[in-house]
C-alpha cells in the first residue's frame, strides 16, 4: 500500500501555479483596530509571496495569541492559530515532517519573547526552516495593555501604573545569542524596506527572525515614532546593507564608524571624515551583528534596520531528511516483521 | 551421589547485586530462556534510582525478578523461592521477600569485611545462623574464575565480571534450563571480543558443573513445558512494545510517523527505541520542554503524520493546555502516559494509576479526549494501536495510560505478522467541491482532514470555537452548544466500535472485582487462586476507560457488590460512582509497588467473609 499522505501529495496542481496578492485574502474581516501596524505587514506578505515560486497549497502559516496572531485567519493558506507562546513548536513539528512546506510564523513580543521564550531560544538554535515574523508593538494589547517583555522601563501601562521596573529583552541580541542564521528588522511604516526584509527572510535557507516595529494605535500609540515617522527617520535609523558602508540622514550626510567595538556617529560634511572610515556592513560576521544588535537602546546611535546576520547553515528539518535517506538504504529498512521479532527471540513448536 | 529430580509448578528467582554486577543480564537470560523452553515467564526490573549508586551499599541494589512456571501467570511473583545474592546488602534487602526454605546462592566474596559494613550487617549472616530457614550456597565464585581464566589475558577485574555467567550457570543446572539460548546469545553479543566470549562461555559452564559435582545440590529441579501456543515470542517491555506499537500502527495505517518528546523516568525509553528505529523512516524530535513535545506532534499531526507524544504525570500536567488545542483542532494524536509515583517528582521509579482523572477531566473547558490503558507489557504494544486505530477514525487525541511497572517489566510478546495487524485507512480531503474542515462522517462524527499541500483546500483551524460544518471562527452562543454536544457525542460514540466487557466467572452474584490498566496481572492471578480455593467471585478488567464499554452499567449491576483494586485514592471508584450512581468498594493501594496478588486476594475473602458494603 502506498503512503496515504504521499499520494495525497503526489496529485498533480491543477492549471497554473500563479496566484496574486487578492487570492491570499481569506474572505474573513480582518478585525485589528483602525490604524494598526499590523496591516502593513500583512500587506506586505500578501504582495511578496505571490513572486516566492512556491505553490499556495505549500505555505503554512502558524500563529500563538495576541492580536498579530490573528494573522492566519486573513490568509487563504493552510494555517493554525494556536497557543499562546507554542506558535513556535508547533511550526516545527509541521516543517520536520513537511520539510518541502514555506512555514510562517506570526507571533508577537509577548507571545515570542514572554510565554513563548524557551520555544523561541530552540527553534532558533536548531535552525528550523521557517520564517518568524514578530510583531513587535512593546505591549500586551489584546488584554488590554499590560507591559511586555519589550517594554521599556519606566513604561506606564495599565499593569505598571508607577512605570515598568525591568529591563527589556534586545530582542535581536537575543535572537542571535540563541544562534538565529537569520535575523533582521523592519517597521510598519516603511513598506519598501518590509519588503526587502520579508523577502530576504522567505528566501533564506533556515531560521529567519524578522522583529517588526507595529504601532499599536490603542495602548503603545507612538512607541516607534522616534525611529519610524518620516521627520524622524532619516536620522534615527540607519538601513543595512551587506558590504556597504553605514550611512544615514536625509542626504546620506552622517555615518556609523568603529571606536573600537563602539559604534559612534560621524559627520561626512565636516571634511574630517569619509565614507572609507565607515563601518562596512557584513551580514556573515557575527561580532558585528551582535555590535548592530546593541545599537537598538543605545540612544547615541540610530537604529539599524534591515539584515543584520545572514549566514548558511543546514536546517534541522533538512538534517532530520538527510539523516532518515541515509538510514532507508541500511539493510533491514523497512522490515516490519524483523522489528518486530527483534534481536532474542524465540520459537515454540 | 546421585541426585534427585522434582517437578516444581514454578518458581520465582530473583538476581540480585550492584549496577555493575550484570544482574539485569543474568535475569533477561534467564527469562529469555525460560520462555524458549515453553513456560509462562513474568519479570520485573528493580533498579535504584541512582544511575552509579556506591558500590556494595544497601540502596545501590540493583535487581531483576522473574517468575516462571507451568500454568499462566501474569505477575514476576511475591514470593522469592531462589535468590541469587552477589552481595551482603543484596541478601539483605531481598530477605523480607524470601518465602520459607528459599534458595540462596550467595557470591562468598561479595560477603567480606566491608560488604558486611556496607550491609550493616554485624556478624556474616553466611555463618552465623540467621539463614537457617533458608538452603544457603555459598560459592567461591570470583576465585573459581581467577583460576578457570588463568590463561586468558584478561585482568583480574575484568575476569570478576563473569561472576554473573556462573551464577546464572549455577542456576540454569539446579532448574535444568537449557544453556543454548544464552550460549548462542552471547555469541551475538561478544563474537567480536573472542577474549571476552571465552571467559563469559567458561564461566556459564563452570557454574553448571559447580552444581553437577557439588553434592551440597542434593536435588535437581524441573519446570514443565507450558500449553504455549505455537509461533514467534520474545520478551519485551511495556516502553519497548509502545515504540513498536507507534511503528507498527504507522505501517498499517500507511502513514509516516512523527514523535515528539521530553525525556522523563519512566517513560523516556519509549524515546529511546523511537529514536533507534530511523531505517524505518521515523521521524523524532527531542522537543525543548514537555509542551513543545505535544506541540510539535500537533504540527506534525496538522501535515498529515501520524503523531505521538509519550510522558509520564509531570509531563502529562505541563500538555493540558495543549490537550485541550487538540481537542477543539479535532486533529489525531496519540499521547502515551506512563504513570508513576506522584504528587510533583514524587517517586519517580515506582508505578502507580493516579493519572486517570487528570487523563479525563484534566483540561479547562469541555474536553473529552478518549482514554485507552494496557494491561501488561506485551498489551502495551496491542494498546498503542488501538489508540492509533481509534485516534485517526475519529479525529482526535487519544490517551494511553500504562504505568512503571508494565513499562518496565516484561511479559512473553507472541511475535505477530505484520500482515495479520488489521489496516487502517485514514484518508485525506482532495476535493474543493465537497471540503468543509469541520464538515463530519455521520456514522463517526470525525471532521475532513485536509493536508497542506492539497490544492484548493487551504483553511485555518485554530483554538477559538469553530463554526460546526465551516471551520469559522464563531462566537455564537447555539453554535458553542451544538459543537460541545458534537465533540462529546463523538467521544461517545466509540463505545460501538470497541470490545464489551467481558465478565470471568459466574456473571452476575455478589462479588466483581473490577479493575484496568496494569493492575490486570495481580488481579488475574488472585482470581485463579481464589477460585482454586473455591471461592465465589467474578471478575473484570477494564482496558477502555473513556467510553467505557458499551455494556459495563449492565455488568456492574448484575452483581451486588463491585471491589475496584486500583493504585491511587480512589480514581475509577469515583468515575463509576459518579457515572452510574453504584456504591464501589475501593481497594486502594499507593506504596510504589505494583498491585500485589495476595494484598487482593486477602481483600475479597474479607469481603467475601464480612458481607461488607
Amino acid at each position: 500500500m502506498k503512503n496515504v499522505l504521499d499520494s495525497v501529495l503526489e496529485e498533480k496542481h491543477q492549471g497554473s501555479f500563479e496566484f496574486t496578492a487578492k487570492d491570499l485574502k481569506s474572505g474573513a474581516d480582518v478585525r485589528w483596530c483602525a490604524g494598526c501596524g499590523d496591516f502593513s505587514v500583512l500587506a506586505q506578505v500578501q504582495r511578496i509571496m505571490p513572486t516566492l515560486g512556491i505553490a499556495k497549497e505549500n505555505i503554512a502559516v502558524i500563529s500563538g495569541i495576541g492580536c498579530s496572531s490573528r494573522f492566519p485567519y486573513y490568509m487563504d493558506t493552510y494555517g493554525m492559530h494556536t497557543l499562546h507562546g507554542r506558535a513556535l513548536a508547533i511550526a516545527s513539528g509541521l516543517k520536520i515532517a513537511r520539510p518541502e512546506l514555506s512555514v510562517w510564523v506570526a507571533t508577537g513580543d509577548g507571545d515570542c519573547m514572554s510565554i513563548g521564550g524557551n520555544h523561541f531560544i530552540h527553534a532558533a538554535r536548531r535552525n528550523v526552516n521557517m520564517n518568524v515574523l514578530m510583531f513587535n508593538n512593546g505591549i500586551y494589547s489584546l488584554t488590554k495593555g499590560q507591559y511586555s517583555p519589550l517594554s521599556l522601563k519606566g513604561q506606564i501601562t495599565k499593569s505598571s501604573p508607577l512605570g515598568v521596573l525591568d529591563d527589556p529583552f534586545n530582542a535581536s541580541a537575543l535572537a542571535l545569542g540563541a544562534g538565529s542564521s537569520f535575523v533582521a528588522r523592519s517597521y510598519d511604516k516603511d513598506a519598501k524596506l518590509m519588503k526587502v526584509v520579508l523577502e530576504r527572510a522567505a528566501r533564506h535557507n533556515g531560521f529567519a527572525f524578522v522583529e517588526i516595529y507595529s504601532n499599536c494605535v490603542i495602548f503603545n500609540d507612538g512607541a516607534y515614532d522616534g525611529y519610524t515617522t518620516k521627520e524622524n527617520r532619516f536620522d534615527n535609523t540607519v538601513n543595512l546593507e551587506h558590504g556597504m558602508p553605514l550611512v544615514f540622514g536625509k542626504d546620506l550626510e552622517k555615518g556609523i564608524k568603529l571606536d573600537g567595538f563602539r559604534p559612534t556617529v560621524v559627520s561626512l560634511t565636516d571634511g574630517k571624515h569619509s565614507k572609507d572610515d565607515l563601518l562596512i556592513h557584513d551580514e556573515a560576521d557575527t561580532t558585528l551583528a551582535a555590535i548592530l544588535a546593541d545599537m537598538t537602546y543605545n540612544p547615541t546611535v540610530p537604529q539599524p534596520m534591515g539584515v543584520f546576520h545572514a549566514v548558511d547553515r543546514t536546517p534541522y528539518d533538512q538534517r532530520t531528511t538527510e539523516q532518515l535517506e541515509h538510514y532507508a538504504i541500511q539493510p533491514g529498512a523497512g522490515d516490519m516483521n524483523a522489528l518486530l521479532k527483534g534481536n532474542d527471540s524465540w520459537e515454540i513448536k | 551421589m546421585e541426585k534427585q529430580e522434582k517437578y516444581l509448578d514454578g518458581l520465582t528467582i530473583r538476581f540480585a547485586g550492584d549496577s555493575g554486577d550484570g544482574m539485569q543480564l543474568s535475569g533477561t537470560q534467564f527469562s529469555n530462556t525460560s520462555g524458549a523452553m515453553g513456560n509462562y515467564v513474568n519479570t520485573f526490573p528493580d533498579y535504584p534510582a541512582e544511575i552509579r549508586a556506591p558500590e556494595g551499599t544497601l540502596y545501590g541494589v540493583s535487581a531483576y525478578q522473574i517468575q516462571i512456571a507451568t500454568k499462566e501467570i501474569s505477575t514476576f511473583g511475591a514470593f522469592i523461592d531462589v535468590l541469587v545474592a552477589m552481595n551482603a546488602s543484596s541478601l539483605k534487602v531481598s530477605l523480607p521477600k524470601l518465602s520459607k526454605g528459599a534458595v540462596i546462592i550467595a557470591n562468598e566474596s561479595g560477603f567480606g569485611a566491608k560488604n558486611l559494613k556496607l550491609a550493616e550487617y554485624e556478624t556474616n549472616p553466611l555463618e552465623d545462623g540467621s539463614l537457617s530457614d533458608f538452603e544457603v550456597h555459598s560459592v567461591p565464585i570470583v576465585e573459581t574464575m581467577k583460576e578457570v581464566c588463568a590463561d586468558l589475558e584478561m585482568s583480574p577485574k575484568f575476569i570478576e565480571r563473569t561472576k554473573n555467567l556462573f551464577a546464572l550457570g549455577i542456576v540454569y543446572a539446579l532448574y535444568s534450563r537449557d544453556s543454548e539460548h544464552t550460549i548462542k546469545w552471547l555469541n551475538e553479543k561478544f563474537g567480536k571480543k573472542p577474549v571476552v566470549l571465552d571467559a563469559n562461555l567458561r564461566a556459564l559452564k563452570k557454574g553448571m558443573e559447580y552444581t553437577a559435582v557439588n553434592d551440597e545440590f542434593t536435588t535437581i529441579y524441573k519446570v514443565e513445558k507450558s500449553e504455549v501456543e505455537p509461533g514467534f515470542y520474545r520478551n519485551i517491555t511495556g516502553n519497548e512494545a509502545a515504540a513498536l506499537g507507534l511503528v507498527i500502527a504507522a505501517n498499517r495505517a500507511n502513514m509516516h510517523l512523527f514523535l515528539g518528546s521530553y525525556p522523563i523516568t519512566p517513560a523516556t525509553e519509549i524515546l529511546h527505541f523511537i529514536s533507534g528505529y530511523k531505517k524505518h523512516g521515523v521521524k523524532h524530535l527531542q522537543a525543548e520542554d514537555e509542551i513543545a513535545g505535544l506541540t510539535s506532534a500537533i504540527g506534525a499531526s496538522f501535515g498529515g503524520y501520524l503523531a505521538a507524544t509519550t510522558t509520564s504525570g509531570p509531563g502529562l500536567s505541563l500538555k493540558v493546555e495543549a490537550m485541550g488545542l487538540a481537542c477543539i483542532l479535532e486533529l489525531p494524536l496519540v499521547i502515551i502516559d506512563v504513570q508513576r509515583a506522584g504528587p510533583s517528582t514524587g517517586i519517580p521509579t515506582k508505578p502507580e494509576q493516579t493519572d486517570l482523572l487528570m487523563a479525563m477531566y484534566g483540561r479547562h473547558g469541555d474536553a473529552p479526549i478518549p482514554i485507552v490503558a494496557a494491561t501488561d507489557a506485551a498489551d502495551c504494544f496491542n494498546m498503542t494501536i488501538e489508540a492509533a486505530r481509534i485516534a485517526l477514525k475519529y479525529m482526535t487525541p487519544v490517551i494511553l495510560l500504562t504505568d512503571g511497572y508494565i513499562a518496565q517489566g516484561t511479559n512473553a510478546f507472541k511475535v505477530p505478522h505484520i500482515e495479520d495487524i488489521p489496516e487502517m485507512s485514514p484518508t485525506f480531503a482532495t476535493d474543493p467541491e465537497t471540503y468543509q474542515s469541520y464538515k463530519r462522517d455521520p456514522e463517526t462524527l470525525a471532521r475532513m482532514w485536509a493536508v497542506p499541500g492539497t490544492q484548493g483546500l487551504e483553511h485555518r483551524i485554530g483554538g477559538l470555537e469553530k463554526e460546526d460544518i465551516t471551520g469559522n471562527v464563531s462566537s455564537d452562543s447555539e453554535n458553542h452548544q451544538l459543537m460541545t454536544n458534537l465533540r462529546q457525542a463523538k467521544v461517545d460514540g466509540i463505545a460501538k466500535d470497541i470490545p464489551l466487557l467481558q465478565v470471568h466467572g459466574e456473571q452476575s452474584g455478589d462479588l466483581l472485582i473490577l479493575g484496568w490498566g496494569g493492575t490486570y496481572g495481580a488481579i488475574k492471578d488472585a482470581w485463579n487462586d481464589l477460585r482454586c480455593d473455591g471461592k465465589v467471585v467474578s471478575r473484570a478488567h477494564l482496558k477502555y476507560l473513556n467510553p467505557f464499554p458499551a455494556n459495563i452499567e449492565e455488568v456492574l449491576n448484575n452483581f451486588d457488590r463491585v471491589l475496584i483494586p486500583e493504585l491511587n485514592m480512589g480514581d475509577l471508584k469515583m468515575m463509576i460512582q459518579g457515572k452510574f450512581l453504584k456504591r464501589i468498594i475501593g481497594l486502594n493501594r499507593v506504596d510504589g509497588l505494583p498491585l500485589q496478588t495476595n494484598v487482593v486476594y486477602n481483600k475479597v475473602v474479607e469481603l467475601l467473609e464480612s458481607k461488607e458494603g
